[in-house]
């Protein structure tokens, strides 16, 4: 898995796929949030905002989205990292915290939609 | 007119510098920005750059001039030096060699990459391999392409990764070739580009559209060639 990240071995078309539709769910989830919080988002209590988050559904589409992102922003900072970062060990070091974080945000976001 | 161009001789110079040269331009006349050239080095034949044909045949003439690629042979000096100075350089993100003389080698390397060349291992038919005029209109703003590597040094994606990413004019070529009823090594061509660098780096700037000399569109080009890709995995 790491080696085949880290190099050059995949394929564009499947990343390309893959930014396209994790985009599609960053944007779908923006827009359900946006409207949640529109409607109810003036005097907002937190049993509110719990009950909204822990409905099973918002629970699955919330980790299809950190996914999404983790994905997305994954192939992009991947291709800024090989357009940009020509030193092969500040490149490395870059994609190592890029890789640390997105890790760190998938699972501590596992742990608050499942953990509660 | 003052004139700035660039100047480097790897023997003589530490590092490259602009010269600024007046020249005399005949009255009532617009020049091209090679004629500038030629009169310059009339003066001072240290001067060196690249040209053969002197009307956009070639190809050998691409230079950036005030900031633009383009053949310096077919490009009006009015068109470029509006402010009233002509800043003449070599093409950019190329090795210079002298002046204003880059070494296409990577240029070249990618559009050999792409096999240039129909291949086809069925007998002709008869004397040649036939199209319909459907078939032929199909290689209209691909075929010609004259290599002169305006667009590729003018596209960022190809100045970050020159060895990876083939390039606008060298995409352009390849899909001259896919395009191409006669030719039979679709799926070898397509299998060679699906790699993220190749096609994939190419983030739809335009740069190379608007400095073609031959007004051939490459980013067209390189969207079918995507297509081709994304259909040929699903
Ligand atoms: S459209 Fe693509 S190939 Fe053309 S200049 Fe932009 S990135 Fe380069
Ligand atoms: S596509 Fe146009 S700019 Fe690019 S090499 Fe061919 S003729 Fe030159
Ligand atoms: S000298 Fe041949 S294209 Fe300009």
């Amino acid at each position: 898995m790491v080696t085949n990240v880290l190099s050059y071995g995949r394929s564009g078309v499947a990343d390309w796929v893959v930014q396209r539709f994790s985009a599609l769910a960053l944007a779908a989830y923006t827009v359900v949030m946006v409207v949640w919080l529109a409607v109810n988002g003036s005097d907002l209590t937190f049993a509110q905002w719990q009950g909204f988050i822990g409905q099973t559904w918002m629970r699955i589409f919330t980790l299809l989205t950190i996914l999404a992102l983790a994905g997305h922003a994954w192939i992009g900072l991947w291709t800024v990292a090989t357009d940009y970062l020509k030193k092969g060990a500040v490149r490395v070091a870059f994609l190592g915290c890029v890789a640390i974080s997105l890790f760190v945000y998938v699972v501590w976001g596992i742990s608050i939609l499942w953990g509660f | 007119m003052l004139v700035s161009v660039y100047r480097y001789n790897p023997e003589t110079d530490r590092e490259p510098y602009m010269q600024d040269v007046e020249v005399s331009l005949p009255e009532g006349k617009d020049l091209m920005v090679l004629d500038v050239l030629n009169l310059i080095k009339e003066r001072d034949q240290s001067l060196s750059y690249r040209r053969s044909c002197r009307e956009g045949v070639c190809g050998s003439d691409g230079v950036n001039m005030n900031g633009k690629n383009g053949l310096a042979c077919i490009t009006p000096v009015s068109e470029v030096a509006t402010s009233g100075k002509l800043v003449v350089r070599p093409l950019p993100g190329l090795p210079v060699i002298r002046d204003l003389v880059v070494d296409m080698g990577v240029f070249y390397k990618q559009y050999q990459r792409i096999k240039p060349y129909l291949q086809n291992a069925t007998p002709a038919g008869g004397r040649e391999r036939l199209q319909s005029p459907e078939d032929r209109a199909k290689l209209d703003g691909l075929y010609e392409c004259i290599l002169c590597a305006c667009c590729s040094t003018s596209c960022p994606s190809f100045w970050w990764n020159p060895e990876k990413f083939v390039g606008p004019s060298g995409l352009l070529q390849a899909y001259r070739f896919l395009a191409d009823t006669r030719d039979e090594a679709t799926e070898e061509r397509l299998a060679d580009l699906d790699d993220p660098f190749s096609v994939f780096r190419c983030r739809g700037i335009m740069n190379c559209v608007s400095v073609c000399p031959k007004g051939l569109n490459p980013t067209k080009a390189i969207g079918h060639i995507r297509d081709m890709l994304l259909s040929r995995a699903t």
